[in-house]
């Protein structure tokens, strides 16, 4: 039984940033129909900027806020030069742009940082606390509750603000929501910045945890990807399900069947989703419209 | 006739262009070419790197002195940025272009492999720096290797766990390449020490939470200790999973994590860790009395100084293939490639990083397991085990 315990809470933290990841992607998809695969980098410059301003002399807090504010910029700087430049083309073509920014930042974090890992301290020690025979780091509960919080003020911007609306209307029909007087395009730009700030919090949130290079964003976006999917692209509380799903999965099936094929079990839900419920577990059934 | 006179003149000179450029390679003679083709860029560069500036500083230690036989050495070194097939073509180039006479090279196994056919075909003596067995066994002729075996890691800390009277553990190795293969080996070597590997785990390259294998191999009765093959930020993340999870009995590291990285990574959880690693690392920390205290002192202190660079096992590496060369060189009287490689093979009591090296026509490492010192992490520092 405490092994069960031990499993749940480390599917649940790891969750948590997949649950971050996927509602990132949500965010975006949502107001340009964009699926932006540089997620997984906005949670690797959370990390990374907090680790290299907090080596340079800034205690961890300062380092955390100016790492999300870079990022945000960041977000921000790839809708205006890549995204809005190139607002005429198709999903497709914008899809590769962002694996192309994907790929760009890596680069870039590789020259301006360095190769190597690195970890944060936790913020609360790493006694870890017991709780029916597991072991939970303090940390862990700080990612839960950081996520948690994070989740909160989305679902509270989205439903009782007049941003909130015009995002909303946005998603749900562009052209209406210009025809309006939205100004769809500032709201595209939000939805980046948004995104961005979730992805930096995630990746210095877990950083103390799971460490960080230049090159964990790929394999977080797969794994945010995932959980999108499995949600349903598209669907805010979807995402945030998904996600936790997805690590859940992935730490029952590293310690009850084989700890191989861990990274399988995410793209083996992809699949599954893909062929028994493509919309995902809270999408909606696409229509066309006539 | 003054046409003629033109003609013969004009002869006279291609002759004596001819007879200078004749002369031309003569003169070039006079340098010893050694090649070297390593990963000094890409994901092996953490090898490459410190193994080209160690080859360098050698290299200009050497000619500062006045050289090798009275000639000056010229050392040519090409970056294969770990890809095989680079690294081929750059030792086809440095036989038939440079035309090399003998190498030290090949930072990963997989670089070595691909070259030594090419070595082989051209009869000249190439000293690897790479660590897998398949380098030296079987024996090929003109391949030699510095840095020790995956093997002999784990019969070093089998060799520890059975002074301690352990004789059931777990595993827990990642599934890359390093981790695959030092895993396969310590299965291997297990029996002979009397090691029974009671439950096995594994974990991905770039998995970030552990702790249910870990929780696996806490609840498996009998387990008296854990022995992790990796290589990374992997065995920093099982080191910390280990903690956090409360597991009692001790943890061995293998040489993959011998580097103070792994230290800051695992922080306060590398506590009571052991691992087998080279001299080198613990330096100063080595009795006077150690064969190896004064060549590992002189070369850290040499490459931190010219580098500005903590110094590491795989620029040791480097350091030792020179040496053992510059000294089969220097016995043979010249750099004829055959007799060289002669030589070589009759190295013996070479003191260097990595141990000290006693080759034969059936080792071409050299190397025993005193070449390995358990280390134990105390205080966030390397401390001997005896």
């Amino acid at each position: 039984m405490p092994e069960l315990l031990q499993f749940a809470f480390s599917g649940l933290t790891v969750g948590a940033v997949y649950a971050l990841v996927a509602l990132g992607f949500t965010l975006i998809y949502n107001a340009s129909d964009v699926v932006n695969f540089a997620q997984g980098e906005f949670v690797m410059l959370g990390g990374m900027i907090t680790v290299f301003l907090h080596l340079a002399g800034l205690p961890v807090p300062v380092a955390a806020f100016a790492a999300i504010l870079i990022t945000v910029l960041v977000g921000l700087a790839l809708y205006a030069f890549a995204i809005d430049l190139a607002r005429g083309s198709g999903a497709v073509q914008i899809i590769i742009i962002t694996i192309g920014a994907s790929i760009f930042l890596r680069g870039v974090a590789q020259v301006v940082f360095d190769k190597r890992f690195h970890a944060l301290p936790p913020w609360f020690g790493s006694e870890p606390i017991r709780l029916g025979g597991a072991a939970i780091l303090p940390q862990s509960l700080v990612v839960l509750t950081g996520a948690a919080l994070i989740v909160a003020l989305i679902f509270l911007l989205i439903d009782r603000t007049i941003l909130g609306r015009a995002i909303l209307a946005t998603a749900t029909n562009r052209l209406a929501a210009r025809l309006v007087g939205i100004p769809v395009r500032r709201i595209v730009a939000l939805s980046f910045a948004l995104s961005a700030a979730i992805g930096a919090v995630a990746g210095l949130l877990v950083t103390p945890i799971t460490l960080t290079s230049y090159d964990v964003g790929t394999l977080m976006a797969l794994k945010g990807f995932a959980a999108a999917m499995l949600g349903g692209m598209g669907s805010a509380p979807g995402a945030i399900v998904g996600g936790v799903l997805l690590g859940l999965a992935e730490s029952f099936g590293a310690g009850l069947i084989s700890s191989k094929y861990k990274d399988a079990i995410a793209f083996l839900i992809i699949l599954f989703t893909l062929f028994v419920r493509p919309q995902g577990l809270f999408g909606k059934k696409s229509t066309e419209r006539v | 006739m003054s046409i003629q006179t033109g003609i013969s003149r004009r002869l006279a000179l291609a002759a004596g262009f001819g007879a200078m450029m004749g002369a031309a390679p003569a003169f070039a003679q006079a340098e010893i070419k050694l090649g070297a083709v390593l990963s000094v860029t890409g994901p092996a560069s953490f090898l490459g790197d410190p193994e080209k500036r160690t080859l360098e500083m050698e290299v200009e230690a050497l000619n500062a002195k006045g050289g090798l036989l009275g000639r000056k050495v010229r050392l040519i070194v090409y970056d294969d940025a770990g890809d095989a097939n680079a690294a081929r073509t750059f030792a086809t180039r440095l036989l038939e272009e440079d035309k090399v006479t003998a190498m030290i090279g090949g930072s990963t196994t997989g670089t070595t492999l691909a070259m030594e056919a090419a070595f082989d075909d051209a009869k000249v003596p190439f000293i690897s720096l790479a660590g897998a067995i398949q380098i030296v066994q079987p024996v090929k002729k003109w391949l030699f290797k510095t840095p020790h075996t995956d093997t002999m890691a784990c019969e070093k800390i089998f060799e520890d766990m059975k002074k301690r009277g352990t004789v059931k553990i777990g595993m827990i190795s990642g599934t890359d390449g390093f981790g695959k293969s030092m895993r396969d080996q310590c299965v291997g070597v297990a029996g002979k020490y009397g090691i029974e590997i009671l439950h096995e785990e594994n974990y991905g390259p770039r998995d970030t939470d552990m702790t249910p294998q870990l929780t696996n191999i806490k609840n498996k009765a009998g387990v008296q200790a854990v022995i992790n093959p990796g290589f990374g930020q992997g065995p920093a993340i099982v080191t910390r999973n280990y903690r956090q999870l409360g597991i009692a009995v001790p943890l061995y590291q293998s040489h993959g994590v011998a580097s103070k990285q792994f230290i800051d990574l695992a922080g306060p959880a590398a506590e009571g860790v052991r691992l087998p690693a080279a001299a080198l690392l613990v330096a100063d920390k080595l009795p006077d009395n150690d064969p190896q205290k004064k060549v590992v002192m002189q070369y850290s202190a040499d490459y931190t100084k010219k580098t500005g660079q903590p110094v590491s096992t795989f620029g040791g590496h480097a350091y030792d293939g020179f040496h053992i060369w510059k000294q089969a060189v220097e016995r043979a009287g010249t750099d004829n490639p055959a007799k060289v490689r002669d030589e070589i093979e009759k190295t013996k009591g070479y003191v260097g990083t990595g141990g000290v090296v006693n080759m034969s026509p059936t080792d071409h490492m050299g190397l025993d397991l005193s070449a390995f010192r358990m280390l134990e992490i105390r205080n966030g520092d390397w401390t001997l085990v005896q």
